[in-house]
């Protein structure tokens, strides 16, 4: 479904990523591992399109994805949870989640918001109040909601745990598995290294822009990379 | 009576102007320092017109028109730069346009356009008129508010970048926010020319600019009935109390620090407080 070859990017003249391949099916997950710095935000970003390739190929379904505008790419299936959330907090819970369903203006807004609802019960509790007022983890659950209402076949997740408590990582994990179960192709980035190794079937491992190591997540090599 | 109608009239076109940016400050988010350009490029179109012999009524949409043309390069040319960099930039578009008008003989130059013919349905028809601009352009804004674009511009306003991840087509939006806002400042500069029958270069120059961002703030940034209370208050002050008009800045800036300072939310959110209150109680 997602093929991504010889791709390099950066910023200005810098290069942050260099020659990363790798493919990923249909309800495949992918645990991005890595140092600080080592490229894993910026391989996430050139994916959503916040980021141009210098070269290399990045295709989803077929579709060449390199010169199509972010918002483009979320109508063709990619979903993003963006790191530290960035949720809108002055917009309420519902708000945010019709912003996140703009990118299908076909799609039933109703049945993907029951959808997420039914992932998020609590989210759903909290409908009509202020997204910034909202725990750290009620955050987290409205980013997936969020992204989950654009029906994305491939959702990209930045810091999957950062900044909240081990049971609402818990938590979190638990929705995330329910989407793969859906169908739906994840590609994971977490602090806690080890738990995303645990929880993706394969695992890229970058190594200051350099793809280090690419495999099945059962013989990823153990490595002090955090 | 003849002395309330004008005061009355000037406010519906302060209401109207402040209406206008606050599409693109409130709603979009865009800061911009130049709003008076466009008052000013509707003022000279619809004088311009009006003395050739068109009739005043038809005049309004060409103004509103070339106000929303040279809007659209404004804003075609200012998509990349935010924040800063695009409150100064469009800063420069104000001076840009005193610069130019004051250099063109047929524009009036330095002197300006004077002997605008008088609206031929008279003093209480030019206010009808003003107040019928304001409603029709109030019903269409609170429209785009309620309507989905209103949480897209909301999104735009919060956090640019996220909501262009998340498949907001942001320089659209932005572009949409620029045309509609110079179109109705260019409406109100239409308005403006008929009503005071005499424009010039500095009417509409880098002080107007801050005059109406001041009544945005005061208001509430993005609060459609904050500005028109705040827009309709700071207007009529200098002119029921003439002393003021002589410190016309510096009761602005006064009431725009205090706003700041005191109020960030403007009259909106001091009243929002306040009727909140009053639920608890």
């Amino acid at each position: 479904m997602l093929q991504i070859k010889g791709l390099c990017c950066g910023y200005g003249d810098m290069t942050v990523i260099r020659d990363i391949n790798f493919e990923l099916q249909e309800g495949g997950t992918l645990a991005l591992v890595g140092s600080n710095g080592a490229g894993k935000t910026t391989l996430l970003m050139s994916v959503a399109g916040h980021i141009i390739p210098k070269s290399g190929q990045v295709r989803l379904n077929g579709v060449d994805l390199v010169n199509k505008e972010p918002e483009t790419r979320c109508g063709l299936g990619v979903g993003l949870v963006p790191e530290g959330r960035r949720i809108f907090p002055d917009l309420s819970v519902f708000e945010n989640l019709v912003v996140g369903g703009y990118s299908r203006p076909s799609n039933n807004q109703s049945e993907s918001m029951a959808r997420v609802f039914e992932v998020f019960p609590r989210l759903f509790d909290r409908k009509n109040q202020l997204a910034g007022s909202l725990s750290g983890g009620e955050q987290q659950m409205l980013a997936f909601g969020r992204a989950m209402m654009s029906k994305p076949n491939l959702l990209l997740v930045d810091e999957l745990s950062l900044g909240l408590m081990p049971s609402v990582v818990d938590e979190c994990y638990n929705a995330l598995g329910k989407l793969v179960k859906k169908g739906i192709a994840v590609i994971l980035v977490d602090q806690n290294s080890d738990a995303a190794i645990d929880f993706c079937s394969s695992t890229l491992i970058l190594e200051t822009g350099n793809q280090f190591w690419h495999g099945k997540s059962s013989a990823a090599p153990k490595l002090a990379i955090c | 009576m003849a002395y309330e109608i004008v005061v009355l009239t000037n406010m519906a076109i302060a209401v109207l102007f402040a209406l206008s940016l606050n599409v693109i400050t409130g709603f979009c988010g865009q800061v911009s320092l130049g709003h008076a350009a466009f008052l000013g490029i509707g003022a000279y179109t619809s004088a311009m017109l009006s003395k050739s012999g068109v009739p005043i009524v038809i005049t309004f949409a060409p103004a509103m028109g070339m106000a929303a043309l040279i809007g659209l390069v404004v804003g075609v040319a200012s998509l990349r730069v935010r924040h800063d960099f695009l409150a100064i930039t469009t800063m420069g578009v104000v001076f840009l346009f005193t610069g130019i008008v004051r250099k063109q003989e047929i524009l009036g130059g330095e002197i300006g356009i004077s002997g605008i013919p008088a609206p031929d349905f008279g003093r209480v028809g030019l206010l009808a008129t003003s107040l019928l601009c304001v409603l029709a352009y109030l019903l269409f804004t609170i429209w785009v508010r309620r309507s989905w674009a209103g949480f897209a511009f909301d999104s735009i306003s919060e956090d640019e970048d996220t909501a262009r991840l998340l498949g907001i087509n942001v320089p659209k939006f932005k572009l949409f926010a620029f045309v509609v806002g110079t179109a109705g400042a260019g409406l109100a500069g239409a308005l403006y020319a008929h009503q005071v029958r005499f424009i010039g270069p500095d009417s509409f120059g880098f002080v107007e600019s801050i005059s109406v961002l001041a009544m945005v703030i005061v208001g509430g940034i993005g609060s459609i009935w904050g500005v028109i209370l705040a827009a309709a208050f700071l207007s009529a002050l200098p002119q029921f109390f003439q002393v003021i008009d002589d410190y016309k800045l510096l009761v602005y800036g006064l009431l725009l620090f205090g706003a700041m300072r005191f109020a960030p939310e403007g009259i909106d959110g001091l009243l929002k407080k306040i009727f909140r209150r009053r639920a608890v109680k």
